[in-house]
């Protein structure tokens, strides 16, 4: 099915790739908040992973199958002590980080289950959104797509934020991609950057 | 998309004899038997688009499709399976049988015993789901079937599903287990037990061996039905679907049927009664109650599930509390921790246990997805 080809999804997600870039082949994966089991089925095509998407929403439980990925529908807030410990070699919350509302928990579960945590997320420090806020509105874009009373994003933060989050609360950084659309942006990421993508694990 | 107006249209039953002992996992032994069996599509040339339905405790071998002579008698699982159905009939051949112990046809405790000239009646021996995957597996090797491309059930054909990946793991590559349960629990082995009792007791029973006395332990089999009923039920969709509606529309301060909810239990008890075995009841409740992999294990269902080798496909119901979704996830764990290929879905029904023979457009979408991706796997 060519609307699933790895070229055209990484086009259209460019997060995929930036992920997909620090996933050794055959790495097994567990993907929180899965959605259609995207990003899932372009690891398995480019990197060969074996894993598991959880997902709460029934169609997109449907749209998991039909991309031929393991998804098992549950709620992320409601932990995953189905899941044992060390189980995977990453664990992925992709453009979901921004929606759950147990956030501390969450990264702290999920660097349970696996040996390395990927997020990304929306950089609410971006500089349009920046001007939005300026201008008096809340800000609404291609990464932010939702009006203030009907977004499920309930946790927004910015780079800054997040990097601060992670040091109080064990959380070692190994690696940072900030992107606009699919330019990697390196001068001023907190206010040039629209998504950020960052691959963590437990700090000793 | 799944389309109900699909029928597989006129089916037969067949049958098939077996000569070979089948010794039981109790130890008894079967010298030779019958299974019935219905089949629908067609088996391919390298006989690897198979899928074996299991049935639940009243269930049996008309699966899908009708009778010609009776076009009313529409198959248990009618809605799951037929021509653009999620079982889709122009793709899978599907065998539906009824299981050994049962009163369909299969050779059974109401069946004659070649050896006395009579009904087997209590001599019949207690089945479990291990002896039913082995008698299965005969039955596919008849047929030439080396490896079923699924074998799926839901409740207590669930536990069957289940269990061919446990004792035959190269021989199935899907399993689809529905509103199921690794073991029951106490409650599940409670109600089965009252279930029992209302026939152990009835006079009419007479040990088991009511045929020789013409009757039939009628009252018994009728409050089994109903206990089940209730539990096959949701509160929910009790309540929808009878309220505190009285048949007259007054009380009339007695013991006969009054509410339109006792109106309905009777009736279910009475047809049941008319035409299930009782002892074929107890049965398939004592092999309800006897599944349990985990327990040759210490009770860990994750070792348990260590032989298997199948992908799978674990769906449960919101209002199921008989077979609750609790129970499944049980199941998911185990297989995720045995990194094995497992999908998950919670349906949101208001049917209660019996929600996975209703139509039901989401669950419907699920079954199509996971059996279209089955059905990639093979050539016509």
């Amino acid at each position: 099915m060519s609307a699933h080809h790895p070229v055209e999804l990484a086009a259209a997600r460019p997060d995929f790739a930036a992920i997909a870039e620090w996933i050794p082949q055959g790495a097994s994966v567990l993907d929180l908040g899965c959605g259609d089991g995207s990003l899932l089925r372009y690891l398995k095509d480019t990197r060969k992973v074996r894993g598991y998407g959880v997902e709460i929403d029934d169609i997109n439980i449907v749209a998991c199958i039909q991309n031929g990925v393991n998804v098992i529908q549950g709620d992320l807030e409601s932990g995953l002590s189905g899941f044992e410990s060390d189980a995977f070699d990453f664990v992925l919350l992709s453009q979901t980080l921004q929606a759950t509302r147990h956030t501390e928990p969450l990264m702290q579960e999920m660097l349970r289950v696996g040996h390395e945590g990927i997020v990304s997320f929306p950089n609410f420090g971006y500089w349009r959104g920046r001007l939005n806020v300026l201008l008096g509105n809340m800000p609404v874009s291609k990464d932010l797509p939702y009006q203030w009373y009907d977004t499920p994003n309930v946790h927004l933060c910015t780079l800054y934020d997040f990097e601060t989050f992670c040091a109080e609360h064990h959380v070692h950084i190994l690696e940072r991609r900030v992107m606009t659309g699919n330019n990697e942006i390196r001068l001023l990421p907190n206010l040039l950057g629209s998504t950020a993508v960052y691959r963590f694990q437990r700090a000793t | 998309m799944p389309n109900s107006s699909h029928s597989v249209g006129v089916v037969s039953a067949q049958r098939a004899q077996f000569d070979t002992p089948l010794t039981f996992k109790s130890g008894a032994v079967l010298p030779r038997y019958e299974l019935v069996y219905e089949t629908y599509g067609a088996l391919n040339s390298d006989k690897s688009n198979a899928i074996l339905v299991c049935h639940a405790l009243s269930g049996h071998h008309h699966v899908a499709g009708y009778y010609a002579d009776d076009i009313s008698k529409v198959g248990w699982w009618d809605t799951m399976i037929g021509p653009g159905k999620p079982v889709d009939t122009n793709k899978f051949f599907v065998i539906g049988l009824n299981n050994l112990g049962g009163c369909h046809g299969s050779t059974g405790p109401s069946s004659t015993n070649p050896e006395t000239g009579k009904p087997y009646g209590a001599s019949f021996p207690l089945v479990t789901v291990e002896d039913w995957v082995e008698s299965q597996a005969r039955l596919a090797d008849l047929l030439g079937i080396k490896q079923f491309a699924a074998v799926m059930g839901g409740s207590l054909g669930g536990m069957q599903a289940l269990q061919w990946s446990l004792s035959h793991p190269e021989r199935v590559r899907h399993v689809l287990a529905i509103a199921t349960a690794p073991r029951l629990t106490a409650q599940n082995i409670a109600f089965n037990d009252v279930a029992r009792n209302a026939i152990l007791t009835d006079p009419d029973f007479h040990g088991g061996n009511f045929y020789e006395h013409g009757v039939v332990p009628t009252r018994g089999l009728r409050l089994a039905r109903m206990l089940g009923h209730i539990t096959y039920l949701s509160d929910d969709a009790m309540a929808d679907k009878f309220g505190r509606e009285l048949l007259s529309g007054k009380l009339s301060y007695g013991y006969d049927i009054e509410f339109e909810i006792e109106s309905y239990l009777r009736y279910q008890g009475d047809k049941f009664a008319a035409y299930f075995d009782a002892n074929t009841y107890l049965l398939m409740t004592k092999a309800l109650d006897y599944f349990d992999p985990a327990r040759e294990y210490g009770d860990d269902l994750d070792k348990a599930f260590a032989a298997a080798r199948a992908n799978f496909l674990v769906l449960s119901f919101t209002t199921d509390w008989r077979f609750s979704p609790e129970r499944s996830r049980a199941i998911v764990h185990s297989l995720l921790h045995n990194h094995l290929n497992v999908s998950y879905g919670e349906i949101t029904s208001t049917h209660g246990h019996d929600s996975f023979l209703m139509q039901h457009t989401h669950y419907h979408e699920v079954m199509h997805a996971y059996l279209n991706n089955i059905s990639r796997e093979f050539t016509a």
